[in-house]
């Protein structure tokens, strides 16, 4: 704060305190002072109801200086002078940063134990188990859900299917850098109304969902030219680009034609926000192992 | 001076009363409102592009503020959630600012980029199609109006005018830019936006 707003506000705070001190002072001598014309204030209601003009109770008094006692020891104490900072040096930083001290010198030995461990382990370490799952209410459940079983388009964490693998270095990846999954709009590379149905047929063969028929049939040609690119010849997925294995029971943006169909015509962009500057790394792998838990247990 | 002359001199009353309750103000507020920190835009805080201030008057308009603060305390438990706390500088673009005193729902100081676009929009339309548990309204008439060009132009002339440096060319471009968008793209190029100057999160 410059100089002159520095003693504004410290001379501002002190006259106004001692002008308090005066008026209340002045005010408590206030009264009838002996003097018996004065002992009423002159008002009269109902014909017999007068007001007298007596000082404040002392008690009432009293508060009023323990308030004026009170903030002369605060300003001493606190800031609130201007710059000048009290003499116990207290600030909102700093109460802050020894908040965070004190927690990093409590929690920062767990994370680091856990840091140490195997991957593998950490999955039946119940204390780990524990932080990872409070860790996934705090930061994933908006769009995995509370039960990790995802939304149309948000992944179901508990069936097995991973787009981006399943290894330590995946998942943390996943995590921390986030990812981005681009399925392009086809529907004009494929040509036209017959050959996208033709497709859409032919995908939910490959899961299972209708038996493969000679319409089906017609579009895998065009499957190999356009789509193996990312799902892989056999549509089973590529995982080094979040494409979808086409040939398991999961279905991100729903498996019925018409969910298929606007998938293939509209495309979709599948994007998981990069978590790593919010968790840093300890807890990241500790997350990580947490959530590949999940379709374990199941 | 005895009471009574205060009293019955409703002039010298009107006077006094002025300076007793103007004096809290003029220690507490005015230094504030004269100092760099609280005037000065912090690091990387740009004002806002024409689509994203379309969208925090949309913000605005909706009421989101009765739900949802942008105000992060220095406080571990709202750090640790939210991400570094909120300072003075962030907040020299808002007018109003949008600190808010109520959370229904979480602080939204620094939602930017914690969700896809896609996300918000859907969230936006029906919150429980992706969170089944949420109380928030749904939006979806953001996605059926649109927002009104040669209204963005003049909001960005009135805020030049207040201090905000928007150059000239900004100012004639705001109006292209917005041209076909719906409220529903304002609003989540707002809240994308959000936070976004500290990239750095812990």
């Amino acid at each position: 704060m410059p100089a002159f707003w520095h003693w504004f506000v410290a001379a501002g705070t002190i006259l106004f305190i001692i002008w308090c001190v005066w008026l209340v002072s002045w005010s408590a001598k206030q009264g009838p002072q002996g003097k018996a014309d004065e002992a009423l204030v002159g008002h009269k209601w109902d014909g017999d109801l007068e007001e007298w003009n007596n000082p404040a109770p002392k008690w009432w008094l009293y508060l009023y200086f323990i308030t004026v006692f009170w903030s002369v020891g605060y300003l001493i104490a606190y800031p609130g002078l201007g710059n000048f900072k009290g003499v116990l040096g207290w600030s909102q930083t700093g109460q802050y940063e020894a908040e965070q001290q004190a927690a990093a010198d409590r929690f920062e030995p767990i994370y680091a134990r856990f840091a140490e461990m195997d991957f593998a382990a950490l999955a039946s370490e119940a204390d780990a188990q524990k932080l990872g799952a409070s860790l996934y209410a705090s930061y994933c459940t908006t769009c995995h859900g509370s039960d990790a079983r995802g939304a149309p388009g948000y992944p179901n964490l508990t069936d097995g299917a991973w787009l981006w693998g399943e290894t330590e270095q995946q998942l943390t990846t996943t995590i921390g850098m986030g990812r981005n999954a681009i399925m392009p709009a086809l529907g004009a590379s494929l040509g036209g109304d017959d050959a996208v149905d033709n497709m859409v047929n032919y995908v939910r063969s490959l899961g299972g969902l209708v038996a493969a028929d000679d319409a089906a049939g017609s579009a895998q040609p065009m499957f190999a030219t356009i789509c193996s690119v990312c799902h892989g010849t056999d549509g089973t997925g590529n995982q080094m680009l979040g494409a979808a294995n086409l040939t398991d029971e999961v279905w991100l943006y729903g498996s019925e034609p018409e969910d298929i169909r606007n998938t293939i015509m509209n495309g979709r962009n599948g994007v998981m926000p990069p978590h790593g500057d919010l968790l840093g790394a300890n807890r990241t792998k500790i997350l990580a192992a947490y959530i590949l838990s999940l379709s374990a247990a199941d | 001076m005895r009471h009574e002359t205060i009293e019955k001199n409703i002039n010298l009353m009107m006077v006094l009363i002025i300076l007793a309750v103007s004096i809290g103000g003029l220690v507490e507020i005015l230094p504030i409102m004269m100092s760099s920190e609280t005037t000065e835009p912090a690091e990387n805080s740009e004002p806002y592009t024409p689509l994203r201030l379309a969208g925090r008057d949309i913000y605005v308009r909706e009421g989101c503020y009765n739900c949802h603060s942008q105000m992060i305390r220095p406080f571990r438990s709202e750090t640790e959630r939210y991400g570094p706390y909120s300072t003075a500088g962030e907040s020299v673009y808002d007018r109003p600012f949008q600190f808010g005193s109520k959370r229904t729902g979480p602080d939204l100081a620094r939602v930017g980029g914690r969700y896809s676009d896609d996300w918000q929009r859907l969230h936006l339309e029906n919150p429980r199609a992706l969170v089944p548990e949420s109380n928030m309204p749904g939006y979806p008439w953001l996605n059926d109006r649109h927002v009104d060009p040669e209204l963005i132009t003049k909001k960005l002339k009135t805020l030049k005018l207040l201090g905000d440096p928007y150059t000239d060319e900004q100012i004639s471009g705001a109006a292209a830019l917005v041209e076909g968008k719906t409220e529903m793209d304002a609003v989540v190029a707002y809240l994308q936006g959000l936070g976004t100057n500290r990239t750095n999160r812990r």
